[in-house]
């Protein structure tokens, strides 16, 4: 156990370093920060001065290099814009952003799951196909679609609810709704298949030949089973908890990190830009993390494989 | 025989909505307590199904016709509360595939754990002392770390075993034992057999042996019914019916039987196979491949007819004892 | 031309002897040095005792699983690293026919879909041909043509595990490892199994590693047959004469043990526990319950020896003549 999760760490640790490198590529090769941030008439010399306070004068490799040795002390440049550490830009906004995502996260799964498991027992009965339907629309429909039609709805018509902003709870109501509605529905969607596929395996009727009551089947032989390919989607969607909310604090102009990475982007702010993608990727790194640790939690076959020999 | 534990009348079981692909075409059997019943037949002519429509095992899609009496009880169409109280405790059943039926994710003494608190209400240190002595009794060496093992970590016979102590476990009525020693060597099935003899001995349980291997069925059990495409197609008792068989199938069944002394040869298979569903003739679907069909065979399902003593079979010819349709020269392979 | 030679093979499992995440650690000898031979368009026969490590063996051979050491040498070349790409290139020429058909195969794919999958995997032929070939060789095993997109629910258990076959003949490999290929099917198309198996290697050249419980089949099938006793070969030589007069006192129990039609015949039952691999005895591994057993067995290790008729026993006994009378 303890070899497994020591290579799953390194593994985790390189994903990072290559998501580093990559977005340091990308954003260099795609364009040059200073004629962006400048105004376009500035002067030649003022240009010039520009990229020499941000090294952006030297050759890309010692730039690569000189950012690889300062991230691993923990500092991540400054903020183009307004010469604040990156880091920190991010980090205040990171709250902002849980504050929506955790209880999109724990919607998805409280009504997700129990959707899914319901519509799997009742197969073919009106309610599972309406759930179906419900969760068909639910994830075919882009997010800000749905975003629109709820503020159309509940603050336009309705008048419930605040259109947008971050002065009050009832702000984060609608951000969590959208956020969490398509997360159900895709929840529902694969515990349903996760659950069938474990209610046609040969030991759900040997436990019922057993004489076990039916209930508890369910509860002690199908569920345990099917919770195993739930994780994966359930990690998947953990890590893309801060990713994910990119769209929807920009239509609700919910001050988190993901409406600051739009604007880091539009303002060409790299280090901002850079700081966040490793934030995302360091998030979405240790949800892989923790699936790998579940599975070998809840699959005895897999926990076999991973000790070896 | 006296009061039947187990009567089975016109068993009809279909999958599909074509009435010729019935898995289980109209099935009378009956099983006294403590009786011993050996059921032999083709691959797919409805062994497993038999029992698992008796027990309500089959999926919602399967229609299932005809009744099964346990002690008077009807089981066929009974509500899921009487089920689960037959499922285990009277009746219960070792699966053909013992590996894929035991639950992946629990230790195996769980599992075992689990039908002895269900059954007799045994847990704590006497459930795990009775879980000891019913692996020890089929013959799993250190029992003790066994239960903590996971099915993955064990062998194919290993597993049956498991699979057998679990049904041993509720001390059932009747145990069905859908081809239980499949993957056990020869030593360990001889024990295996002599345990339910022991236990038949002493609880008086009746077994339905599902098995392949005829010399198995004719050492362990009094009484044999041959299956074929969904029907009963011969019964009687072991001896007669190893020894004189009178339908052309259960002759074709002894006659490929590999020997383990003289020479080898090529085994002689029954030429032919299965009508497909739909194509079955309208008479016995056998005749195809029979070597003695005649136009009748093909156009009107034989009755089944007694043919001696506690000895029926379903041909329209009457087949002398000792006959062998093996002698006769063969339809082109 | 030897097609596959293994040497010491050995596969160990770390398991758990005590309670707890933390309860102490055993080692469990599945298969504890185990060396074969398979010739080229040959069958050799593997019986044994449940849980002595016949599946390990046969996954251990083709690579299935890593070896805890030991050598496999196939076709004169070491055999490539499990996983590696010049060890899948090897795989359709070496296949497996697994033990348990319901496990081997995924229930939400129609049976014919899997059957035409090795082709499909490596790539061979068209999608029409594959059909066609899988159709053959469906009926060839005697499945039914309308049996092609049923599911492996909806089969009964003979049929799966001829399903499990006809895969593994899709790809007309060299080495065929059958893991109980015939234990759930009537005799009859049992008997139409192993003449095609026989059929195949007479005209392919096919080599099979027949791992059964059916003594009967194995020496129908059989050119050479080992007998395996708690992770080790006990006994191996021809099939006919080894059934015939065995000479190790395992293989005599296990011979003897064979349920028949006619009247019983004498048995040799064995006496004490059954084997345990986590705990093997010293000595000859089976001097607990054999009853030929002296103070010799208890203390030395038999290694599989000559004997005077051409076989291989590994029994400090197997030369003494009152033994023979015995059997
Ligand atoms: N769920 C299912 N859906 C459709 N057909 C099925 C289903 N289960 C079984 N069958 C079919 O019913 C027939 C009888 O199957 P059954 O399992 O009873 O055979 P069997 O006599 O036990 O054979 P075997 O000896 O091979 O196990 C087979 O032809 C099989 O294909
Ligand atoms: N993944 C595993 N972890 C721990 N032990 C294992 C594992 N796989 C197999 N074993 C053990 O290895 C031994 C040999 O198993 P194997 O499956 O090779 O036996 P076998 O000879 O094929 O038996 P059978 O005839 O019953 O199928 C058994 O004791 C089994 O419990
Ligand atoms: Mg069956
Ligand atoms: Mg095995």
């Amino acid at each position: 156990m303890l070899l497994f999760a020591a290579s799953r760490l390194l593994r985790a640790a390189l994903t990072i370093l290559f998501v580093m490198t990559f977005a340091f590529v990308v954003l260099r090769l795609s364009g040059d920060p200073a004629l962006l941030i400048m105004s376009v008439d500035a002067p030649p010399e003022a240009i010039k001065a520009f990229r020499q306070a941000w090294g952006l004068d030297q050759p890309i490799w010692d730039q690569y290099l000189s950012y690889i040795a300062h991230a691993f002390t923990g500092d991540f440049g400054k903020s183009m814009r307004d010469g604040r550490p990156a880091m920190d830009l991010v980090m205040e906004r990171v709250p902002a952003t849980l504050a929506i995502t955790l209880p999109a996260l724990a919607l998805k799964i409280g009504l997700g799951i129990p959707a899914g498991i319901y519509a799997a027992l009742h197969r073919n009965s009106f309610a599972d196909r309406l759930t179906m339907a419900v969760s068909v629309a639910g994830f075919t429909m882009p997010s800000f679609v749905l975003a629109l039609l709820l503020v159309l709805v509940f603050a336009v018509n309705l008048g419930w609810l605040p259109a947008s902003g971050a002065d009050s709870p009832s702000h984060a109501i609608l951000p969590i709704i959208t956020l969490g509605a398509a997360g159900a529905a895709i929840m529902a969607r694969f515990t349903r298949s996760a659950m069938l596929e474990v209610l046609g395996q040969p030991y759900i009727r040997a436990a019922s030949a057993k004489g076990v009551e039916w209930r508890r089947v369910i509860s002690h032989h199908a569920l345990p089973n099917a919770a195993i390919p739930t994780v994966t989607i359930i990690g998947f969607m953990i890590g893309s908890l801060v990713a994910g909310a990119v769209v929807v604090e920009s239509v609700f102009a919910w001050p988190g990190v993901g409406r600051l990475l739009v604007s880091a982007v539009a303002n060409r702010d790299l280090a901002v830009v850079q700081a966040i993608l490793m934030v995302i990727a360091a998030w979405m790194v240790m949800a892989n993390f923790t699936v790998d640790i579940a599975y070998g939690w809840l699959d005895p076959r897999v926990r076999g494989a991973a000790a070896g020999h | 025989m006296g009061v039947p534990l187990v009567e089975i009348a016109g068993l009809t079981v279909d999958f599909g909505n074509d009435w010729r692909s019935r898995a289980v075409d109209g099935v009378d059997l009956a099983i006294a307590p403590g009786e011993a019943l050996g059921v032999v037949g083709e691959s797919g002519s409805g062994k497993s199904v038999t029992w698992l429509a008796a027990l309500g095992l089959l999926p919602a899609r399967a229609r299932v016709g005809g009744s099964v009496r346990l002690e008077g009880q009807q089981l066929v169409g009974a509500p899921a509360r009487l089920l689960e109280s037959v499922r285990g405790k009277r009746i219960a059943m070792i699966f053909q595939d013992p590996s894929s039926c035991l639950n992946p994710v629990h230790r195996i003494g769980r599992q075992l754990g689990e039908a002895l608190k269900l059954h007799r209400g045994l847990s704590g240190a006497a459930g795990e002392a009775e879980t000891l002595r019913l692996l020890d009794q089929v013959g799993i060496a250190d029992a003790k770390r066994r239960l903590s093992d996971y099915p993955h970590q064990l062998s194919g016979g290993l597993n049956q075993r498991v699979m057998i102590a679990m049904a041993l476990a509720g001390q059932p009525d009747l145990l069905v034992a859908d081809e239980p020693t499949t993957a056990l060597d020869a030593t360990i099935q001889a024990q295996i057999l002599a345990l339910l003899a022991g236990i038949r001995r002493d609880t008086g349980m009746a077994l339905v042996l599902i098995s392949h291997d005829l010399g198995v069925v004719a050492e362990n059990v009094s009484r044999v019914a041959v299956m074929y495409a969904g029907r009963l197609v011969e019964e009687g008792l072991g001896q007669d019916l190893f020894d004189a068989p009178r339908h052309p199938y259960t002759q074709g069944l002894l006659a490929a039987l590999p020997t383990l002394t003289g020479p080898r040869r090529r085994l002689a298979a029954i030429p032919g196979t299965v009508p497909e569903p739909g194509k079955a003739p309208a008479g016995c679907s056998f005749a195809p491949r029979c070597p003695l069909a005649e136009p009748r065979c093909m156009s009107e399902p034989p009755a089944s007819r007694r043919v001696g003593l506690l000895h029926r079979a379903a041909c329209h010819l009457q087949i002398e004892p000792g006959f062998s349709a093996g002698a006769l020269p063969r339809a082109a392979e | 031309m030897t097609l596959l030679e293994a040497t010491d093979l050995r596969r160990h499992y770390k398991v758990r002897a005590g309670r707890g995440p933390f309860g102490a650690k055993a080692t469990l000898r599945a298969v504890d040095g185990v060396s074969l031979k398979i010739e080229a368009g040959r069958t050799l026969g593997l019986v044994g005792e449940s849980g002595c490590g016949k599946s390990t063996t046969g996954k251990l051979v083709l690579g299935l699983i890593a070896a805890t050491a030991g050598t496999v040498r196939y076709a004169g070349n070491d055999m490539p690293p499990t996983g590696s790409a010049a060890w899948r290139a090897l795989r359709p020429r070496m296949q497996m026919v697994y033990q348990d058909p319901l496990g081997a195969l995924d229930r939400r794919l129609p049976v014919g879909v899997q059957i035409m999958e090795p082709l499909a995997i490596h790539g061979q032929a068209s999608p029409a041909e594959r059909r066609e070939r899988a159709a053959e060789v469906m009926t060839a095993v005697g499945l039914q043509r309308h049996q092609f997109d049923r599911y492996p629910h909806e089969l009964s258990g003979g049929q799966r595990q001829r399903v499990v076959l006809a895969r593994a003949l899709m790809t007309e490999p060299d080495l065929l490892v059958c893991d109980e290929p015939i234990s759930a099917l009537d005799v009859s198309i049992q008997a139409q199994v192993v003449n095609l198996l026989l059929d195949l290697q007479d005209r392919l050249g096919i080599a099979y590693l027949f791992i059964s419980h059916d003594l009967r089949v194995v020496r129908q099938v059989s050119h050479e047959v080992a007998v395996m006793y708690l992770g080790r070969i006990v006994e191996q030589g021809e099939a006919e004469s080894l059934f015939a007069q065995p000479t190790h006192p395992y293989t005599r129990a296990l011979v003897s043990a064979i349920p028949v039609l006619g009247p019983r015949r004498e048995r040799l039952l064995l006496q004490g526990d059954p084997p345990n691999p986590v705990d093997v005895p010293s000595g000859c591994a089976f001097h607990t319950r054999c009853p030929f057993a002296v103070a010799t067995c208890r203390a030395e290790a038999p290694v599989l020896q000559p004997t005077a008729d051409g076989r291989q026993v590994a029994c400090h006994r197997a030369d003494e003549p009152a033994l023979q009378v015995a059997a």
